[in-house]
């Protein structure tokens, strides 16, 4: 999983089918000091995030998960919002 | 698998049904130097309870991290899966 | 599926009980030429596989297809130990 931060919010009219009602969000990938890393990305929300949340997200097939029994074509997905990060 | 170093961890109150009660560790994949970075830091769930400063296996395809926690199903890509003792290179020449 | 090295071995006590009796060998991706391609992996050996010997390995879900890791936690086995090589332009040894 990796850190992310909500940076803003694509909207999509023609779609693939399993995408319907799915919000998609642009994450912006953070490191541990919360600096921006790499290229932004669309996201699918399985919990419902808000503008500017620190969140983790998860790459790969198993992005589709939290939406079973429903298949939504994603590969990438917010699956929870950070409180608090602590590095040693 | 990779190599990685446990090197904090991140607290989150809304995630995941599946994600519940598991720990979430902070890992900074390393270069065979044990020390030199390998790309981005990353979450992974704790399947062996490591602490901070280990050095750990930490697999990166779905599957086998779900399997490794016991959540089938469930959105997680990363698991450490356990704490390494040793690492021999044969030649000690390998570049890292 | 991908071309690799053998370079090392991983020993670790506390892991997951799946990977319990598993030989973990780090190995380094190469060309079919034997060149590095730089980084490296873990494996689980599948096949009897030793020290500098080319190996193939196969990565992400597939891996667990490989003898005796069906349902265990494996993300990349060693499944083939390499004999020749050939290429248009000839053949390279193996290992």
């Amino acid at each position: 999983m990796y850190i992310g931060k909500v940076i803003g919010r694509v909207v999509s009219t023609v779609k693939d089918p399993g995408l319907a009602s799915q919000r998609l969000l642009i994450v912006q990938p953070l490191t541990p000091s919360l600096q921006p890393t790499g290229k932004q990305i669309v996201c699918t929300d399985s919990i419902g995030v808000g503008a500017g949340e620190l969140v983790y997200w998860t790459r790969g097939k198993e992005s589709s998960f939290p939406f079973l029994p429903v298949e939504v074509p994603t590969d990438t997905t917010i699956v929870g919002i950070i409180d608090r990060v602590n590095v040693c | 698998m990779l190599i990685a170093r446990v090197i904090g961890d991140a607290v989150a109150t809304v995630k995941n049904a599946n994600h519940e009660g598991q720990k979430l560790l902070l890992v900074q994949p390393v270069q065979l130097d044990q020390t030199t970075p390998r790309g981005d830091a990353v979450l992974a769930v704790d399947a062996v309870d490591a602490g901070p400063g280990d050095l750990v296996l930490l697999v990166t395809e779905g599957f086998s991290a779900m399997t490794a926690v016991g959540r089938p199903d469930s959105p997680i890509d990363m698991a450490v899966i356990g704490v390494i003792d040793r690492v021999t290179l044969f030649d000690p020449a390998t570049p890292a | 599926m991908i071309l690799a090295r053998v370079v090392g071995t991983i020993v670790a006590t506390r892991k997951d009980p799946r990977l319990d009796g598993k030989k973990l060998l780090i190995i380094k991706p190469v060309t079919p030429e034997g060149k590095d391609e730089g980084s490296y992996l873990i494996a689980v050996d599948a096949v009897g596989a030793g020290f500098r010997e080319t190996v193939i390995a196969v990565t992400g879900s597939s891996a667990r297809m490989a003898e005796g890791c069906k349902d265990r936690p494996v993300d990349t086995a060693i499944i083939g130990i390499v004999d020749t090589i050939s290429l248009d332009k000839g053949a390279t040894k193996g290992s």
